[in-house]
């Protein structure tokens, strides 16, 4: 895939795009063919790369490979763990995406999704007795709402005092995981909890439950359903549109009269909404209650996983997948080869890294401007 | 008098002992960020060069028996963390922001896949200088056991304000930071230029980092750094550019994050993670103080994203 980009040449690349209107449609479909191209050209080069390191390491690439592929979607076994871990991706990949409409970078997601697991399951506790489904909807609003005013803190910093929203949203981060340590060592702890200091469970029958004829839970759809959502949220309403416009251009959006302040707070809202969900779920499907087994790492990915699909809500859901499932390979890397569990976070950093290079390639690929002319 | 028993006068004399010994790696990281950023570009990803640092300090210290030449690999693993940086965002188009969490998180990953042979091993720690030999208190004497990185770090941002007002380099530093059209105009290259501030900025961050592992807390693990890399970045922020303020801000930091492990030292473990959790409330709150969204930020680069 690295060849055609390599083939980018300036006087080709100076020519100028859509000689004429027939050509519209052509460029059209260059561009189609160029946001799926570069990033897939991309992720190969960043196999390769890893390959290298690999090999530097004593082990060979093809067995990386092997491995990586197998232990992703080898299986029906690891093909369930790969969709498994996919579902809080997509979900806190949503908290990157929606702010980057507005141009704002957060990355707070991990923040959101923790604090949102730790409401939900207060939520849940508090609800004890009721009919699992009022619990569980319960839980979802708490930790949606506690979630969503989390990045909207972020959102709301930047847009009335002028306070970085990256910086912030990750300092949030941080200041989430010491109110879980804090609540769930004190205050909110279940004191048969020994070794790690939990809350007390929300009890065996408001877990959300599996897809019929899987193991993979429920969290999947609701992360796909949240994309659709906001797909026709940012595309197809006028909200979505004046969020684009407002993130093309602050100082037009300001002089047709939109009003950025409240964009900026809902769009904020709604994608630490999702993360708060991916923490909901979290507890409500796996871990049962609320401990550091909250901070897993999934909205460090989820911004890896937003970049990649260029924010687009739709192609979270892919991307997610196939990031899932190079988080479900790890284990099969350290088993089978004996390399560290970190190995696939060095992928996972090499690919972004590849990824975010690869912005120079658009509009530069010889192999689509020659069709044109 | 010997070793007597000083009672609660030793929270601020352990908060004192501790903001010097936490303060230096924020010390370290956010002079080099001031430098980097300076010549116009964000670096975010010093919280990856941090980890590198420490756990290459480590590797080299535990290898060589030399806490010094850990130090200076630590350097050099972040010179080459912040040429990656460099280079990237010198390709057009690329955003320098979005490179420094990719290459927070890819730093943090590839310190965590190389360091987990350090793990067990004990290295050769960094010395330390006694001031407190006069006196006949531990407590004291342990307060006033102070780091020669942190005599250092101390020099530095002095020697630093001087280089950017008073010198030809730190003069076309300023210039490619405030206008990279004038800095063209006069005939530098912007990009070499901040190429060199990104790749000094990762040698200081790097260093920070061997601080961490080779002095205190002094090991290495996978908690070691928890956001004093990204905590720096946002200090130098506030210290609107300014080595000195970025000293005096460091060393608040220090007392800030000193002050849970001291008041557990005398018994108070009521709130521990939330007191841990005090730079970064401290970061937030200050930020919301000092920013406005009306102006631009006083001494604020022209040419950096963050600020516009």
């Amino acid at each position: 895939m690295a060849a055609p980009a390599e083939q980018a040449s300036p006087p080709v690349a100076a020519a100028p795009i859509g000689t004429g209107v027939a050509a519209k449609g052509s460029v059209r479909f260059g561009a189609a063919a160029e946001a799926i191209l570069v990033p897939i050209g991309a992720l190969a080069v960043s196999l390769l790369l890893f390959g290298l390191f690999t090999a530097f390491a004593g082990v060979s690439p093809l067995d990386v490979y092997y491995n990586l592929a197998n232990g992703a979607f080898g299986s029906w076994f690891s093909i369930q763990n790969t969709l498994t871990r996919a579902s809080p991706l997509i979900l806190t990949a949503l908290c990157t995406a929606l702010p980057a409409q507005l141009g704002l970078m957060i990355i707070g997601g991990e923040g959101a999704l923790v604090i949102g697991g730790l409401f939900a399951t207060m939520a849940g506790v508090g609800l004890a007795g009721a009919p699992p489904i009022v619990v569980q909807v319960g839980m979802a609003v708490v930790g949606m709402i506690a979630g969503g005013l989390w990045i909207a803190l972020a959102g709301g910093l930047r847009h009335y005092r002028g306070v970085n929203e990256t910086i912030s949203s990750l300092l949030l981060v941080y200041i989430a995981i010491a109110i879980l340590n804090h609540v769930v060592e004190g205050p909110f702890r279940d004191p048969k909890s020994l070794n790690k200091p939990s809350s007390p469970s929300i009890g065996d029958a408001n877990l959300i439950g599996t897809i019929p004829g899987t193991e993979i839970h429920w969290g999947l759809v609701l992360g796909i359903i949240a994309c659709i959502l906001a797909y026709i949220l940012i595309n197809h309403t006028v909200f979505g549109f004046s969020a684009r416009v407002a993130g093309g251009n602050v100082r037009a959006a300001r002089m047709v009269g939109l009003p950025v302040g409240k964009l900026i707070l809902i769009t904020c809202f709604l994608g630490g909404a999702a993360a708060g969900l991916a923490g909901m779920i979290e507890v409500a499907a796996v871990q049962e209650r609320a401990n550091a087994s909250l901070i897993a790492g999934y909205g460090y990915t989820g911004i890896l996983v937003s970049f990649l699909a260029r924010h687009n809500p739709l192609a979270i859901v892919p991307v997610a997948i196939l990031l899932g499932g190079i988080g479900a390979s790890g284990g099969m890397l350290q088993r089978h080869l004996g390399l560290p569990d970190a190995a696939t976070v060095v992928l996972q950093g090499i690919l972004f890294i590849v990824i975010l290079a690869s912005e120079v390639m658009y509009g530069r690929i010889a192999l689509f401007k020659k069709k044109e002319a | 008098m010997a070793g007597g028993s000083i009672g609660l006068w030793g929270v601020p004399l352990a908060v004192f002992g501790g903001a010097v010994r936490v303060s230096t790696p924020f010390l370290f990281v956010s002079l080099g960020e001031c430098i980097t950023e300076k010549s116009g570009r964000i670096n975010l990803g010093l919280e990856g060069t941090l980890v590198m640092g420490a756990m290459s300090g480590y590797a080299v210290s535990y290898y060589t028996g030399s806490p010094w030449l850990g130090v200076l690999a630590a350097g050099i693993v972040g010179v080459f963390m912040g040429l990656l940086h460099a280079l990237i965002c010198s390709l057009p188009k690329v955003n320098d922001i979005a490179v420094g969490i990719a290459l927070m998180l890819f730093g943090i990953g590839l310190a965590f896949y190389l360091g987990k042979p350090f793990i067990q091993p004990q290295a050769p720690f960094l010395p330390s200088i006694n001031f407190g030999w006069w006196s006949s208190y531990p407590q004291v004497q342990a307060a006033l056991k102070i780091n020669v990185l942190f005599l250092v770090g101390i020099a530095l941002a002095p020697i630093l304000v001087w280089v950017f007002r008073a010198t030809r380099w730190g003069l076309i530093l300023r210039t490619v930071g405030e206008s990279a059209e004038a800095a063209r105009a006069l005939g530098f290259q912007v990009i070499p230029v901040r190429i060199i501030a990104t790749c000094v900025g990762g040698f200081l961050a790097g260093i920070a980092g061997s601080f961490l592992s080779l002095y205190y807390p002094g090991s290495w693990n996978e908690r070691l750094s928890s956001g004093q890399g990204i905590t720096a970045v946002a200090l130098v922020i506030f210290a609107r550019w300014n080595p000195m303020l970025c000293l005096y801000a460091s060393l608040l930091f220090g007392g800030a994050g000193a002050l849970g492990p001291s008041l557990q030292s005398v018994g108070v473990t009521e709130g521990y993670y939330l007191f841990n959790a005090m730079p970064y409330i401290l970061t937030l709150v200050i930020m919301i103080l000092t920013c406005s969204p009306k102006r631009m930020l006083s001494g604020a680069p022209g040419e950096l994203s963050i600020t516009r």
